[in-house]
């Protein structure tokens, strides 16, 4: 790596350091920001890198919460009657329970969602393209209706977690460094993952799956080890979501198909599917966008919503990356021979 | 001299009436904060809630304004739109007392706003005066920065059970050969109704022969209706907001279902009565507050002038019943006022302990907080739709007709 | 658990349980098989799964109702909604799916979602979020010792969807235009070659689709409620009925159609009307694993 990309990793990981004590203000939307980039991330890894478009990635989110939840709670107490008590009840959390619990959880939810993306995966990886898509979405819709009627685990009146023991400010800032970390290794990761011979390997089975199961790909083992690390993921910011947020419901927070979970494929669409830095972009752009204008386009914001994918899906298949490689395609260290447009992107 | 002194007061009245008009053009402002539901599943009762704010507000600054020691102050308020959303209000609170640096709140619509609210005023020790939540979990959590006017959910239907039970009673049965049924919205609002009602139910050693929750996307009762028809309850309880009061009147009267008793929750807001005409009669529904009871105080006068007057302001409900959902917003802004007064400063600490020993009679109900913060001085009343008119039949000192029991 | 034994012992007890239960589930059904239709028209034609329909079916439901608010008659609301939302598909076409047909297919399906989000948030910025119904003054029909209820507007909902439907189907045998909307579904390329213009073809069947489910709507304010956010459900069961029967088998979406309208009504009888619309979504994905186990054993994928 060059000295003047090192140079830009290293502004970029100080910004994320210093962010929280820079905008104090603004903490929690910094963690959803954080929130919005890992889950862009993850959706690409199956999205763009792999073209398995799935619409259910928030099947895992809401998972993870519930995963979370549970455990942390039932260390301690029996989560059936917790559950009851709809929130109400004396059921106090020693800090070290609160911490344990929610570190098991959290990590307890992302193994969990890995687990069953296997088991579904099994399943759902059979349909193609618009099929998978609204096959996951189903999943995702599904869980919601199931787990809304299951009063174990609240029922319809959803899990109240205990709060953070401690200064609300600090917590805000504990919750933050929890997501930013979660991204900065998962952001690690990927851009390891995408220059070794699985990232060739998964985006081999996008371009063309006969060909690459004809080559000797296992397809299969790919897309299921694809979506299980996505999904580990996704379910541990879910659990971490489910802390911070202190009480969610079933339909409206954890498996919100609607909102989070059509976001994320909105972010990595803007940003540019298939590239590194994309969903990331995409995400930051399109946060940024929502949280400014969405009070001033009272009444009007979802339909901006709808019209911009609309908009984006219509115009802008490839994205900014897309239309900055397209561009520009020196600062990717893609030479650009004459007539033919050789695609070795690195970034 | 008599008469000078006696012109001398004169002037002195007339010289501080209009100073006072004078002067509440001119009152500083205190700010509150609201988050609130203006789109979304909650936006119909969002924009009651608002309306009843707004009014309050405004009958206030015409009456002259909040004394706070020696000075005069007005409500401003700004609202967030929490798009029916519990995160969403959550963070919007967040904005509103850190950047909007509001040190009052108003609260949002429905249980689950004001329960994803409540731990963020709470850690700012923000005090807050809501209306339109009453989950009873609000109040076990030991919160001292939150206050609500309204009656808790699990008294809602409690006197429909009761009244179930004081008819057996009437025909000779006992009250445990009552059966009951009960749909209700997987909502924690509705389920805390429900909750209310089983334990009631218990308590009378009832059976629930139908006891099932309603998916919030669904519009369609048809299924358990059917059941009630095979199962035969003596009372029917349905509880899903409007959408859930305006789906059982209707398929109730489609299908001919014939259960003696039928109790439901936002009747007036569903505007049953204007919506299914017949088909309406004889049911039974909760309410906070009724424009008939007979409560009332200096600044909106008797519920029926709250009525009137809220009607003229809002023309589009002239020819509707003014929903309990706004009444109690605008006694929540009332309590504000009373409680600065009496604290005689800004100071949120001293403004919370004000409103924590209020103790006041309004046009809405008399109102006095638990330790807990909950209005433990006014009743839930049940009213029946007799004839297309909303007539309050229980608790009975405030009864002005006679239940019409079994249901025509 | 016992609940749901207790549930299913009444079905026993009461066999006119049964009855009703069809018969509910037989009206709507039908409805449901209407859009399902239109669904595998664009989708058998362009290769686009239309993720708004259900929302164009809500949409036509409150252009109905609207009109109706301002003093026209219920019944003319189908005709009325089916014109409206033809015109309002075309613009679409026009708009958004002429440009996205001829891209993969995820695209389609995410710009027909985001169509989808517009529609039911303008829905909604223009009526409001309460659901709404015209409330018509015809009798009810009953039986059974006034058990099983049929109200004679949903009877005459169903008449005019069947109606509806067989006009459609006529026009499609008989008509140019249906010829070349199937010679289109059977090969695009083909059909550009021997003249016809495919782009109009294109045009045309997505507007008819948005027609009939305009219509559809139409009946389903008649009879039963809408609400903007409802479009999703109706969109689901679409799916569900499409990839059961398959493209271009009109008896299967009759009966997938109706089967389905029963199997919900049964599955909230038994399982408690909680679960209703989990009943429809677990069939989407059973439909789907079914499907998917078939093309295994053909060692084929579900595209």
């Amino acid at each position: 790596m060059n000295a003047r990309k090192a140079l830009l990793y290293i502004i970029v990981l100080a910004a994320t350091l210093a962010a929280p004590f820079l905008f104090p203000d603004f903490r929690t939307q910094l963690a959803t920001l954080w929130l919005m980039i890992i889950v862009a991330l993850t959706w690409d890894m199956t999205g763009g890198q792999m073209g398995y478009n799935s619409l259910g990635n928030i099947f895992f989110y809401g998972t993870g919460m519930y995963v979370a939840a549970v455990i942390a709670i039932g260390i301690v107490y029996d989560v059936g009657e917790y559950t009851d008590a709809a929130g109400g009840g004396r059921f106090e959390f020693t800090d070290a329970q609160y911490f344990s619990g929610m570190m098991l959880g959290i990590i307890g939810a992302g193994l969990f969602c890995a687990l069953v993306a296997v088991v579904i995966g099994y399943l759902t990886f059979g349909l193609r393209g618009p099929y998978f898509a609204i096959g996951t979405l189903g999943v995702a819709i599904a869980a919601g209706e199931l787990v809304s009627n299951w009063d174990w685990v609240g029922g319809g009146q959803g899990i109240a977690l205990p709060v953070y023991p401690g200064d609300f400010d600090t917590g805000k800032l504990y919750f933050y460094y929890l997501f930013a970390a979660t991204g900065v290794i998962l952001f690690v990761f990927l851009k390891w993952l995408y220059t070794t011979r699985f990232g060739a390997a998964i985006n081999a089975i996008r371009d063309d799956e006969g060909k690459a199961e004809a080559m000797g790909v296992h397809t299969m083992r790919y897309k299921l080890t694809t979506w299980a690390m996505a999904a580990f993921f996704v379910g541990v910011v879910g659990g971490i979501s489910a802390f911070q947020l202190i009480h969610f419901e079933p339909l409206e927070t954890a498996y919100q198909t609607i909102n989070l979970g059509i976001f994320m494929v909105v972010c990595v669409l803007l940003g540019g599917k298939g590239t590194l830095w994309g969903p990331i972009v995409g995400a930051v752009l399109f946060h940024v966008f929502k949280e400014v204008t969405w009070n001033y386009l009272l009444g009007w914001q979802w339909v901006a919503l709808g019209a911009l994918i609309v908009v984006t899906v219509v115009y802008f298949q490839d994205g900014i990356m897309g239309w900055l490689i397209h561009r520009k395609p020196e600062w990717f260290g893609i030479r650009v021979e004459q007539k033919n447009l050789a695609v070795g992107a690195d970034e | 001299m008599k008469s000078l002194s006696a012109l001398g007061v004169c002037l002195t009245g007339a010289f501080l009436t209009f100073s006072q008009v004078a002067f509440a053009a001119d009152c500083e402002e205190i700010t509150l904060g609201s988050a609130i539901s203006l789109t979304g599943k909650y936006a119909t009762n969002g924009a009651h809630a608002k309306n009843g704010y707004e009014f309050a507000i405004q009958k206030i600054k015409d009456a002259g304004g909040i004394k706070v020691g020696d000075k005069c102050y007005n409500f401003k308020v700004i609202y967030y739109d929490d798009e029916s959303k519990g995160d969403r209000a959550a963070t919007l609170t967040e904005r509103l007392v850190n950047q909007d640096k509001v040190q009052y709140m108003l609260g949002p619509y429905s249980s689950g706003m004001t329960k994803a609210i409540a731990p963020v005023t709470e850690k700012y020790q923000i005090p807050m005066v809501e209306a339109e939540g009453a989950s009873r979990s609000l109040f076990n959590k030991g919160y001292k920065y939150l206050f609500a006017v309204l009656s808790t959910s699990e008294q809602y239907l409690a006197s429909a059970v009761a009244l179930a039970a004081e008819k057996a009673k009437e025909s000779g049965k006992d009250p445990s050969d009552v059966k009951v049924a009960i749909a209700v919205e997987n909502d924690p609002f509705s389920l805390d109704i429900r909750a209310g009602v089983l334990e009631d139910a218990g308590k009378y050693g009832m059976k629930t022969v139908i006891d099932e929750k309603l998916p919030r996307d669904l519009s369609d009762m048809s299924a358990i209706l059917t059941k009630v028809k095979l199962l035969k309850p003596d009372l029917l309880i349905v509880s899903g907001h409007s959408k859930g009061a305006a789906t059982a009147v209707r398929q109730i009267g489609e299908q001919k279902i014939d259960v003696p008793m039928v109790a439901i929750t936002h009747c007036e807001a569903a505007d049953v009565v204007g919506n299914f005409g017949d088909a309406a009669n004889d049911i039974l529904c909760s309410t906070q507050w009724a424009e008939t009871l007979t409560y009332e105080d200096p600044l909106f006068g008797s519920a029926s002038n709250f009525d009137k007057e809220f009607k003229m302001a809002y023309s589009e409900y002239a020819d509707k019943t003014v929903p309990y959902q706004t009444a109690q917003a605008s006694a929540a802004v009332y309590v504000f006022k009373d409680a600065f007064e009496r604290a005689g400063t800004r100071d949120k600490e001293a403004v919370r302990d004000a409103i924590a020993a209020t103790d006041l009679a309004t046009f809405y109900g008399q109102i006095k907080f638990s330790e807990a913060g909950n209005n433990i001085a006014k009743p839930m009343v049940l009213r029946q739709i007799q004839d297309g008119k909303y007539n309050v039949v229980a608790p009975s000192e405030f009864a002005s007709h006679k239940v019409n029991w079994p249901r025509n | 658990m016992e609940q749901i034994l207790g549930n299913l012992s009444l079905l026993f007890e009461f066999p006119v349980v049964n009855l009703k239960i069809v018969v509910d589930g037989v009206m709507i059904g039908a409805l449901f098989a209407l859009a399902a239709y239109g669904l595998a028209l664009v989708w058998g034609v362009m290769n686009v799964k239309n993720l708004a329909q259900g929302d164009f079916v809500i949409a036509g439901g409150y252009v109905a109702w609207w009109l109706s608010g301002k003093g026209m008659p219920p019944l003319l609301g189908v005709p009325v909604a089916f014109v409206v939302l033809w015109g309002i598909g075309w613009v679409i076409y026009k708009l958004v799916i002429s440009r996205v047909i001829e891209r993969d297919l995820f695209t389609s399906l995410l710009a027909t979602f985001g169509l989808a989000i517009m529609i039911a948030q303008i829905l909604n910025l223009l009526f409001g979020s309460d659901t709404q119904s015209i409330q018509l003054e015809y009798d009810t029909l009953y039986f059974f010792d006034g058990f099983v209820d049929v109200p004679i507007a949903k009877l005459l909902g169903v008449l005019m969807a069947a109606v509806l439907a067989t006009c459609v189907i006529i026009f499609m045998k008989r008509s140019r235009m249906g010829q070349a909307i199937r010679a289109t579904a059977q090969d695009a390329r083909a059909a550009r070659v021997l003249g016809i213009d495919t782009e109009k073809v294109y045009a045309f069947t997505f507007s008819l689709n948005s027609a009939i489910c305009g219509a559809a709507g139409a009946i389903i304010v008649m009879v039963w409620v809408i609400q903007p956010f409802y479009g999703i459900s109706y969109s689901i069961r679409a799916f569900v009925i499409v990839t059961a029967a398959g493209l271009g088998n009109l008896p299967g979406v009759i009966s997938a159609g109706l089967g389905i309208g029963v199997l919900e009504q049964y599955g909230a009888h038994i399982f408690g009307i909680g679960y209703q619309q989990a009943v429809a979504v677990m069939l989407l994905l059973l439909v789907l694993l079914v499907r998917l186990l078939q093309q295994r054993r053909v060692r084929q994928s579900l595209q």
